[in-house]
């Protein structure tokens, strides 16, 4: 769930879209790169950007008795790292926020800021560490991928809770609040978006390890290694 | 087939979670985004006013359930798609 239209009063709504937009506009420029360079990837591409825009809509009931959504942006992340993830990420809340009254256009610039550009960040370092370190390939993507969304939503509870500091102990009182909604209800969320993720990446080794090795997502000696162990 | 197993194994328990909490609470299930709504409101004693509406709404639940539904078959079907195309290229 993202930050509702007209949540945030000036200047928070400002400040998000000042932090945003420079990201986003260094992701389109890195997109054009990659894409002249490499036109094999754009299939690869549009299924990152497709799975954003299915686990997005998938609203999903969680143990806190309320509904939220996955991200799906750790797999963009992975593939194509943050910057590009934030310009998937946006197409997706620009989207919501035009059809379906979901999240908002003064409140882009915030949910760019938390879903677009925090969560893939998260994913993407949790990813490079992991693999430096040697851990089992699907394991580091489930923790990307999970961390990613999760983070996500601690990052939108932060949002509200420096637009909304509560009278009595201020922002962190309010984040409180706001984490006990979202970042909870989020946790069982973040797990499927990792699991999904690690399925996901699977089946892309199965059908085109070629362009993980083209991307530095990983080396082919590791596919080899992962292939040999058939998950 | 462990991979999708595991995947299966998290799917069934998130699905009794849910059967769980919906039939010993009374949970409504609404959007994480409406309730964060009410502690808005909370916290500012009901003074805030939102500084934008969205510019149109669905007009109804069923429409809205229609827009999200077509958000995911379009991407599902590209998905899909791709992989197909991936596959067969491998010949």
């Amino acid at each position: 769930m993202h930050v509702m239209e007209g949540c945030l009063p000036g200047p928070w709504w400002q400040i998000w879209f000042a932090i945003s937009i420079p990201v986003i506009a260094y992701g389109i420029y890195k997109l054009n790169k990659l894409v002249d360079e490499r036109r094999d990837i754009l299939p690869l591409l549009a299924v990152a950007g497709a799975f954003i825009f299915v686990l997005s809509a998938l609203k999903l009931p969680s143990v806190t008795g309320s509904c939220s959504h996955p991200t799906g942006t750790g797999l963009a992340a992975i593939l194509f790292g943050p910057a590009v993830t934030a310009v998937l990420g946006t197409i997706v809340l620009l989207y919501q926020a035009l059809f379906l009254a979901h999240g908002g256009l003064t409140t882009l610039g915030a949910n760019a800021f938390s879903m677009g550009i925090v969560g893939p960040v998260v994913a993407y370092v949790i990813y490079k560490a992991g693999m430096k370190m040697n851990l089992n390939f699907y394991v580091v993507v489930f923790l990307a991928a999970t961390f990613g969304d999760w983070a996500t939503y601690v990052v939108t509870s932060i949002e509200l809770a420096l637009a909304f500091p509560s009278a009595v102990g201020g922002s962190l009182t309010s984040f409180k609040a706001f984490a006990t909604i979202f970042a909870v209800t989020q946790v069982p969320l973040a797990i499927i978006e990792g699991a999904v993720t690690a399925l996901i990446f699977k089946y892309i080794i199965q059908v085109k390890e070629d362009v993980l090795v083209g991307l530095n997502v990983m080396t082919a000696d590791t596919i080899r290694k992962i292939r040999g162990s058939a998950a | 087939m462990k991979g999708e197993l595991i995947v299966l194994a998290i799917i069934l328990v998130f699905t009794a979670q849910f059967l769980y909490v919906s039939s010993n609470t009374d949970a409504e299930f609404g959007g994480a985004d409406g309730e964060a709504e009410g502690v808005i409101e909370e916290i500012t004693d009901g003074k805030y006013e939102p500084i934008a509406e969205p510019l149109w709404e669905p007009p109804s639940g069923e429409i809205e359930s229609l827009l999200f539904g077509l958000q995911i078959a379009f991407g599902a079907l590209i998905i899909g798609y791709f992989f197909g195309y991936y596959q067969k290229s491998r010949g």
